[in-house]
């Protein structure tokens, strides 16, 4: 096999034609070749030290680009301040090491269905960019994502950035998820919202949901709670209706009825959170640790 | 294949031909005889293998080595200066907070690249730095201990 250290994008282009795959953390190819899961491609193109794919540019859109580490996230100004649920994800990815290396665009085209960032994307409405030697086109996330481990991506093609649309003062977002452990953790459940909020009522929410389907989804037939105070009712409603539509599995982390059951309890608590904030709450991230959520200390 | 690769590791330069699809903790361990760093579970789970890359903590048992090609690498061997110990190495043994020591260069790796960007932290921000190393032996509280002492040796002051 081989290794080519690209330093600009038309680098990285040229060598995926001629066939090669991508590589910037490592942490899930290089984790996945050492576990015998699957072995390295026979040519990677090591992309963390192209510069452009590594700026975050605040604006409408907003503009987070693929090797953005899950370090940089947690902390950056613009993504804490207005794309908080992609904060508060970033903060609770792996360990300290695992942060420094791993990569916004690497957590994205991996296509697990138990990422952390993957359900804050949706409720932003987040689109990939997707670069080949041919040009560039940009996806939504629930067209990119086709099956755990799969996307929509044809093989040439590079995810450059992850674009979002600029979002109102008046809006906020939070992301929740189960764990049995505070480092070094996957999901057991997640859930994501986003709600922009019309004086005390709510003007739209959306929520996405981690580790309950084949890929993350996003729950559907929430227009009705437009109008409403985001109040007990609500987060009841909201709780059920993430219950009803999600279609988890039993493994060894959790059961399918386990899963069903806490769904539910991490939509309400995420849609409560983002609510705070959209009212201006200073709430900490990752909401985790803020509210407690999780194992103890 | 394998590539003529150079490593920068505890400022010096290694010049190593090693196949493209070794992991940095191995080349460390079995090319350069740098055997301070420890694999562990070879998963990115435990973090005995914990070194910095240009200061940062990295897995290397997960980090290819060619790709660490022009980054400064410091390994447990480069925190002492000549006999004298490095602070958080004579902390870690005055507290207790070294048993068996499999899990000590790692954790010191973590806890130096923590320093360093936070000179003063809670004991919150030292759970957090050494999250992703795995202790079997101590219960970790020795271990925060020799970090907070550390800090606090740096600092020169009681906070």
């Amino acid at each position: 096999m081989s290794m080519q250290i690209a330093t600009s994008v038309d680098e990285v282009l040229s060598a995926m034609a001629a066939g090669a795959r991508p590589i910037a953390g490592g942490t899930d190819l290089v984790v996945g070749h050492r576990q015998g899961k699957a072995p390295l491609p026979e040519a990677l193109v090591a992309i963390d030290r192209v510069a452009e794919l590594g700026e975050i540019t605040d604006g409408d859109p907003l503009r987070i680009g693929a090797t953005v580490t899950h370090a940089r996230l947690m902390t950056d100004d613009v993504v804490v301040g207005k794309l908080t649920a992609i904060a508060d994800a970033a903060a609770l990815v792996g360990s300290p090491s695992t942060r420094n290396v791993g990569t916004l665009g690497g957590n994205v085209m991996n296509g697990s269905p138990a990422m952390d960032t993957g359900a804050p994307l949706i409720v932003l409405g987040a689109e990939a960019e997707l670069t080949s030697a041919t040009g560039t086109r940009t996806v939504a996330l629930d067209e990119l994502w086709t099956g755990p481990g799969r996307t929509s991506a044809e093989p040439g093609e590079l995810c450059t950035a992850l674009v979002i649309p600029g979002r109102p003062d008046t809006s906020g977002s939070a992301y929740v998820r189960l764990e049995y452990r505070r480092a070094m953790e996957i999901a057991v459940v997640g859930a994501a919202a986003a709600v922009t909020l019309d004086g005390a009522t709510v003007s739209s929410v959306r929520i996405a949901l981690t580790a309950v389907a084949p890929t993350i989804i996003e729950v559907s037939g929430l227009d009705a709670l437009a109008g409403r105070v985001p109040d007990d009712g609500l987060l009841a409603e909201v709780a059920e209706l993430a219950a009803e539509q999600a279609s988890p599995i039993s493994d060894l982390r959790a059961t399918d009825r386990y899963r069903r059951h806490t769904i539910g309890v991490m939509a309400r608590r995420a849609v409560d959170a983002a609510a705070r904030r959209a009212a201006g709450e200073e709430i900490s991230v990752p909401v985790n640790r803020a509210l407690g959520i999780g194992a103890a200390a | 294949m394998s590539d003529l690769v150079n490593l920068q590791v505890n400022g010096v330069a290694y010049p190593v031909q090693i196949a493209t699809d070794r992991n940095l903790s191995g080349v460390l361990r079995d090319e350069l005889g740098l055997t301070g760093t420890k694999e562990g579970c070879d998963d990115c789970e435990c973090g005995a293998c914990m070194v910095l890359l240009d200061g940062q903590p990295v897995n290397s048992c997960s980090y290819l080595a060619v790709q660490a090609q022009g980054r400064e690498i410091t390994t447990v061997e480069g925190l002492a200066d000549g006999d004298e110990l490095h602070p958080l190495q004579r902390n870690i043994l005055a507290t207790g907070g070294v048993q068996c020591g499999f899990c000590t260069p790692g954790m010191l790796m973590s806890a130096e690249a923590l320093l360093e960007r936070n000179p003063d932290p809670t004991d919150e921000e030292i759970r957090i730095g050494l999250s992703g190393n795995l202790c079997r032996c101590t219960g970790y509280a020795r271990i925060l201990a020799a970090v907070k002492a550390t800090a606090v040796e740096l600092n020169g002051s009681g906070a």
